[in-house]
This record gives C-alpha cells, structure tokens and sequence, in this order.
C-alpha cells in the first residue's frame, strides 16, 4: 500500500480547454497520488466538470476542444489518443460517475446485466463467471441480497441504491482512477453520508485514486486529502484539506468559508459575496474575482495572479493573498 | 398572537397497486406572526406537501388549516381568492416560476390586476417600491427574467411574492438552487424583509444547517409526520429524536472529518407502505421493542419542545 501511495496516477499539466475559440478552462494543472481524494471544488459555471470530462476525453467535441495541455495517466498521455484507444482505457484504467445514476443506467436491462455487460468488455470470462463477479460488486458496494438484487430493474431501486450499482460498474475493471462528478448531489444528506464512506473506504482498501468535483466545502473537508478551488476556469487555489480550510489564502475561498449559514451564529446576517459568478463568456480582465473581491487593488484589476506557493504545498492565485 | 394554526392535516396521494401515499399524516404546528418557522426533512418527508395543503395548492383530506380566525380547508374556491393576497409563495426554481413572455414589470404588477387593486399609476409606483426592498434598480421592470441571474431571479420572485403586502410567506427550497456565494445573500434579503415588514414565514428546506439560521423554530419531518419541534437552539443544541440527531450529524461542516458521526443504515421506507410503530425504528440504532409496534405521540418536554419518541415520553 505504501509504495502505491507514492506513484502518480492522473497528472494535469497547463490544461486549456475551448468553446469557438474562448478558453472556458485554461492552465489547470492537477495531480492525484494512488490512493488519494482530490476535492476539485467550486461554484456553477466555474469550469470543474468541464475539467472533469476533458480527464475522461469526454468532452463534446466539437464544439469543445482541448486547446493545450497533457493529461498523463500513470505517465501516458491521453491528449493525442483517438477514440479506439481512449475507451480501452475508459472503464478498465479510468471511470466515473455522475450526479443522477437513472440517466446513467439502461432502463430496460437489469442491474445484473448491466454489471456483467462491463465486466465482459474489460476481461474475457464467461457470463457465468460475469455473473457471480457481479454480485462480488454489488455485495462490496453494500447491497443487501447482492444475487437477488442482479435481476432487479433501475427503476425498483431507490436513488441511493442506483449510485451504489453505478459504483458497482465503476469498480468493474478495478480502475486505477475514479472521477466523481457531484456524485451525491441528488441523494438525500442521510444517503450521501453512506455513499462517500463507500467511495472513502474502497480507496482506502483498493488504492484507486479518486477525484471528487463537488461545490459542497462541508464534503470536501469530511473525505478529501487535498482540495483544489477553482473559479472562472481557473485553479485559484489547492492544498492539503486542513490547511485550506484552517487557513484559506485566495480571498474568494476565505469570502466563501466565511459566507455559508455553519460558519455564522444563527439570525446574524451573513458575511455575503457581492454579485455572481460570471459565466464563461463575461470573466472579467485581471482576476476573474476581482469585481467581487474587498481586498482587490488596481493590480487585480489589469493582471492576471499565477498560482504560486504562498506556503509548503499550498499554492494561491491571488496578488493580495489572506 | 397566533397567525396560523394547522391541526391534524392529513394527506394521501393514490399509488401503485391501490395503495394510497401517506404524505401528511395528523400534522399539526402554528406561526407567530413575525415569526419563521423552519420544516426541514429528506425528500418524500411531506414538507412540500405541507406547503401546498397551507396554500390550498392542493386540498388536504382532513384537518383545518385556520390562518386569521378562518379555515382555509373549509373556504371554497371564491373565498379563497381575498386570503391569498396575505399567503403568498417562494418556490426553488426561479425560472420555472417566471413567465419568460413578460417583462418582469408585468410579471410583478400581475397579482395586483388579478386582486384588482389599484390603477395603472399605483400598480407601477408598488412595482417600483418592491423592486427597491429586494435591492434590484427599478429599470429591471422594463426587463425580460432571462437577462437576469439566478440569484437576480430569486430577487424577482420573492418581489412578486411581497407586492400585495402578503402577512404569512411560505418558502419552498426558496435557496436551494443557488450558489453558495448567491445564497448567503438570498438568506441576508429575506432576513431584512421578515425584520421590516414584520413578515411571517414557513422556510421549507431538506438543508439543516440553512434552517438553522433562519428559523425561529424548527419542525423536524419524516415519512409525513412532525417527529420532533421545538425552539431552533434547543433542537440544534440538544436534539432528542435518534432522527434529528443522525439528521445533524450527516451534514457536513467544512473543519471536520468523517469520523465519529452518526450513520444511519438504509433509506426512507415507501411512504405507501410504512413501517408499523415508530416509521423511524427500521433506521434507529436505540430502538426498543415497543417501537416496532407503538407509535409514539408527539409529547410535550419541559422546555416547550415536542418530540415523538418513546425514549422521551
């Protein structure tokens, strides 16, 4: 397990990803050790599902287009790769999951089908073999009666229920990489509890490393190892989760660690963010949080902050850092 | 001075195989006036039901639903029409909500057309006024809702919800779509509005930590019962129903670890099928045997909180 821990798994490097010429993602760089949660967190419209899908070269495209970058999985990069070879890689190195597992899953198919259907494209086994490999699944994501579950249809399982089978799929190949796109969002918080342990446990067990892009901080800072915060398509700032939220640096995380309900006394008013994330076509010149931010000065307003380290492994791109 | 007192609300829905939803079963509460009353749950508790039986959205098979001396239940259709323009409604989606065919000075002058009151100078000067209280310029009239934001929207609507002047505003996930950096303003809006207007709220949300600061009190539902209530720093503070307790401890808080909280096993139940007893006890680690079999009555405890429990009878 130590060893594993050591290696990289997923590492992003100078990431820019267009719409008709416009950036709506440019120079995130991420990287994900085995075994490790990455929080990739931020507001709607700020680019981390976008960052999520160029990962997993699901991107539409076109009209979206991964303008520059390498995105190196265990050291081979899936940039240049066609479609053939991208989905050997899909569901046997690199899976993901997604906010709403109805859409996800076949209607028409039992979950046992389903299970098996992934097994089958990734090792050459019998169905019978497939099969019972799918109630080993099922039986490891925490489905009671796992065998009997197998000829059951999306439709006969509750919503957290579906999120485990989509878990079950995901671990079909034992991947190296998980994506987990807002994999709770939709789930009740007593559901979403269970789903992150599960997700928490079998990286722990398995050494798969997992990327979680969520806009819940509360999530982040219960299951990730590190965070990265992203606004206006940009990574604005990543560190070890307890230092990001002891000691946030850019000042729209420490504005938005301030700003929600848990972090106030009840009926005081809330230490608000004026105005609204802009969407992709209107960031403004500078930094993108500029015409949100107290602290900003002229020289926020005219250039752009790198991500520089602002302490040991903590980076911000911020010129007036907290 | 009680606004709104419901007694005994019951609802069901029809479903699969004749069965019949249990969506509301013998809820009762009241709101103060001025006073905002959090309902929180997971999905499929009744909390949107609870809303919509209040407004006459959809009609309740019994109890009585008394806003100012009157059972709302009981008025017909006609009735209904002069008690609305003082219960009025914030749902989640603002776009659903809001006709895109309609500048948003028509949208807003509408429900004064429709309780006929005013002429065309006053409806716009009251435009102009609640445009003011929820801190949009009184140029957005003159705009369509699609050329404003979500949380510009949520401004809109609750404008729309405020213009006749309403006593009682019933909340429904009113900032669950928002932005966090967008709710947090939302939240500071309707705080200053419920201070100035002294306005009474019903603020449904499956978020806790959301109900916690805004409510006043806080009803706690599951499976279409009123499990626990009570004033918000003794329900917070000192949770008594195993369920509001595992309810607290799933939410997760930036600064803190997965470790040691509680985890309840399983999912709601179907609500067209309930379990016998407490519908609680297939979920609750400190059930004891008369849990499965007895429900237990919502029982007043010393400091005025109500909780339905046997472990406090």
């Amino acid at each position: 397990m130590i060893d594993r821990h050591a290696e990289t798994v997923l590492d992003v490097q100078d990431l820019r990803v267009e719409v008709g010429g416009r950036a709506i993602v440019d120079q995130v760089a991420l990287s994900l050790n085995a075994g490790e949660m990455l929080g990739l967190v931020g507001e709607s419209g700020c680019g981390k599902s976008v960052t999520a899908l160029a990962i997993m070269r699901l991107l539409a495209e076109p009209p979206m287009r991964i303008a520059q970058g390498t995105i190196r999985l265990d050291g081979r990069d899936l940039v240049p790769l066609g479609e053939p070879a991208l989905q050997k890689l899909r569901g046997h190195d690199m899976a993901m999951i997604f906010q709403e597992p109805m859409t996800s899953l076949n209607p028409v198919f039992s979950v046992g089908d389903q299970i098996a259907e992934a097994v089958r494209l990734h090792s050459p086994v019998t169905r019978k073999a497939a099969r019972s490999r799918a109630a080993d699944l099922l039986a490891r994501v925490g489905i009671p009666a796992p065998t009997a579950a197998l000829d059951r249809y999306p439709h006969q399982m509750s919503g957290g229920q579906r999120q485990r089978v989509m878990i079950a799929m995901a671990l079909a190949a034992s991947p190296r990489l998980l994506v987990a796109d807002e994999p709770t969002t939709a789930l009740d918080v007593t559901v979403q509890a269970q789903i992150l342990d599960l997700i928490d446990d079998l990286r722990r067990e398995s050494g798969m490393a997992v990327l979680l892009i969520t806009h819940d901080l509360g999530v982040v800072s219960q299951y990730c190892d590190r965070v990265a915060v992203m606004y206006g398509g940009r990574v604005v700032e990543t560190a070890p989760a307890a230092d990001l939220f002891a000691r946030p640096r850019h000042r729209y995380t420490e504005a938005l660690l301030r700003t929600i309900p848990a972090a106030n006394p009840p009926g005081t008013d809330l230490p608000a963010i004026p105005g609204s994330v802009p969407p992709p076509g209107q960031r403004p010149v500078g930094c993108a949080f500029h015409p949100r931010c107290a602290a900003a000065t002229g020289r926020c307003r005219s250039d752009l902050p790198p991500l520089a380290q602002v302490s040991p492994f903590h980076l911000a791109a911020c010129w007036n850092p907290a | 001075m009680t606004l709104l007192s419901v007694r005994n609300l019951t609802k069901t829905y029809p479903a699969a195989q004749g069965r019949r939803v249990q969506a509301l079963s013998e809820v009762s509460l009241e709101i103060r006036a001025g006073e905002v009353l959090g309902v929180v749950g997971e999905s499929g508790c009744g909390k949107s039901t609870l809303g919509r039986a209040i407004l006459r959205l959809s009609d309740a098979d019994a109890g009585e639903v008394v806003f100012d001396g009157q059972d709302l239940i009981r008025l017909s259709r006609a009735a209904m029409n002069p008690v609305r323009r003082n219960l009025q409604v914030v749902f989640q989606d603002p776009f659903g909500a809001l006709n895109p065919r309609h500048r948003v000075g028509h949208i807003l002058a509408e429900p004064l057309i429709v309780q006929g009151q005013g002429d065309r100078v006053a409806r716009m000067a009251r435009v102009a006024e609640v445009l003011r209280l929820v801190g949009l310029p009184e140029t957005a009239a003159g705009r369509y809702p699609h050329e404003f934001s979500g949380g510009q929207r949520q401004r809109i609507a609750i404008a729309r919800a405020l213009v006749l002047n309403p006593r009682l505003i019933v909340a429904d996930e009113a900032v669950s779509a928002l932005d966090v950096s967008v709710q947090s303003q939302i939240l500071n809006l309707i705080a200053g509005l419920r201070r100035q207007l002294g306005l009474s709220i019903l603020f449904i949300s499956h978020d806790l930590s959301v109900i916690r600061h805004v409510s006043d009190r806080i009803a706690v539902m599951y499976l279409g019962r009123i499990v626990e209530s009570g004033p918000t720093e003794s329900v917070i503070a000192g949770p008594r129903h195993p369920y509001t307790q595992a309810l607290l401890s799933a939410v997760p808080r930036p600064g803190e670890r997965r470790e040691g909280r509680i985890r309840l096993q399983g999912e709601v139940p179907d609500p067209s099928a309930p379990p016998p007893g407490c519908a609680f006890h297939t979920r609750c680690a400190q059930a004891l045997p008369a849990c499965r079999v007895t429900r237990p009555a919502l029982t007043r405890q010393p400091d005025g909180a109500e909780v339905a429990c046997h472990l406090h009878p």
